[in-house]
């Protein structure tokens, strides 16, 4: 899931300016399960902008609504009256979620209210950690299901390094000091005996899949609508 | 449920209004041991009840005190003897993030309290809605009532 965490009020704040009548628009997706902007908290950001508004003296109308998914158009026409009767509306969706209800209420002021992180999974509860980087050509077959891309501070594609010590990355993480991901494929490999795999070398990676090949789309010719244009 | 306990002498400039989030099978009976002791407590809380203190949510308290609530309090179990295993370890967890949350909005964290204590402890209920009634009455009535009756 695509994983986020909440801005600081303050800034929020900030972003709305002196908008009188504000929208919190939640997703009930990925950013519900990693409990950044689901309906409750989009129900506690709207109670805390309120009060926070009243006790700057410039009380805001605030209102909250959650939709199945801000990706996608369906489910933001159904608030359409919603937005229409806002002066901004605070999306709680990822950056996707975002950017869809900006551009499909192209008049409206849409502000983020949320850092979107990662794709990843909780590892625990209040935990979560990063699994993908979306680099659009999957090694995971290669490394006993465990991505290098995403897993590994350098994106060695022939690792170990060398700077791992007892199975922990040399690059510190905030506080935290990750685990190293090619002791990980070692060690998974090696319990598969599939040990062989590690000694192929990987050719150097085609990063056009990647972010560095600009903005990315998929067409399914199969699933367009007949009578639509077929854009290569 | 929150706005209706708010609805009784809240626009009384001297009056203080405290919602306690009761554990049914602590805070609550507690706090009607104490009645049946005739101890004497400020009549300042109003009791809310739920089945455990684990389903206290972060909504409930910003509610109390978006409705009026000069101070919440939530009441469960001693720690270790909650019916539910660990539903008054939850809500420690969350109390302590609402009052983050309070210090954001510019509220005094110490509006928002957690107390433990078990069924048999009437002493223990009066004495904390006193402890309380007392912080808050320190703190004076909440800004947003003071602002909203302003208005």
């Amino acid at each position: 899931m695509i994983v986020a965490e909440q801005k600081p009020l303050d800034e929020i704040k900030n972003l709305l300016g002196d908008s009188q009548r504000v929208l919190v628009a939640g997703c009930g997706t990925c950013v519900t399960v990693c409990f950044a902007g689901g309906a409750k908290e989009a129900g506690i950001l709207g109670s805390l902008l309120r009060m926070a508004a009243q006790l700057d003296g410039h009380p805001k109308a605030v209102t909250e609504v959650t939709v199945q998914r801000q990706c996608e158009w369906e489910y933001l026409d159904a608030i359409r009256d919603q937005v229409e009767s806002a002066d901004v509306v605070v999306s709680l969706g990822c950056g996707v979620g975002a950017q869809a209800l900006a551009e499909h209420f192209p008049e409206k002021v849409v502000v983020p209210g949320l850092n979107t992180k990662f794709m990843g999974l909780p590892a625990e509860h209040g935990e979560w950690v990063e699994r993908c980087a979306a680099c659009g050509n999957c090694l995971l077959g290669l490394t006993g299901g465990i991505c290098p891309i995403a897993r590994c501070s350098k994106q060695l594609l022939n690792g170990p390094c060398g700077g791992s010590s007892h199975g922990k990355c040399e690059i510190t993480c905030g506080d935290s000091q990750p685990d190293c991901a090619w002791q990980l494929i070692y060690d998974k490999l090696k319990a598969q005996g599939r040990l062989h795999l590690i000694m192929e070398i990987t050719p150097p990676k085609d990063w056009r899949t990647s972010r560095d090949g600009g903005p990315r789309k998929i067409v399914r010719k199969d699933l367009k609508l007949p009578g639509t244009e077929i854009k290569e | 449920m929150i706005a209706a306990e708010m609805t009784t002498d809240a626009d009384e400039a001297d009056a203080i209004n405290i919602v306690a989030f009761c554990c049914h099978y602590c805070a609550y009976a507690a706090a009607d041991m104490a009645g049946s002791l005739r101890l004497q407590y400020p009549p300042s809380v109003k009791v809310v009840k739920l089945p455990c203190t684990g389903k206290l949510d972060l909504q409930l308290i910003l509610d109390a005190f978006e409705h009026g609530a000069d101070g919440v309090m939530v009441a469960g179990c001693m720690e270790g003897d909650c019916h539910y295993q660990q539903g008054n370890l939850n809500a420690k967890r969350r109390v302590n993030f609402s009052q983050e949350l309070l210090r954001s909005i510019g509220l005094e964290a110490e509006r928002v309290r957690m107390f433990n204590m078990s069924s048999a402890m009437g002493n223990r209920w009066a004495a904390a809605v006193s402890e309380m009634d007392q912080t808050v009455r320190k703190l004076g009535p909440s800004p947003l009532r003071r602002r909203k009756s302003a208005e």
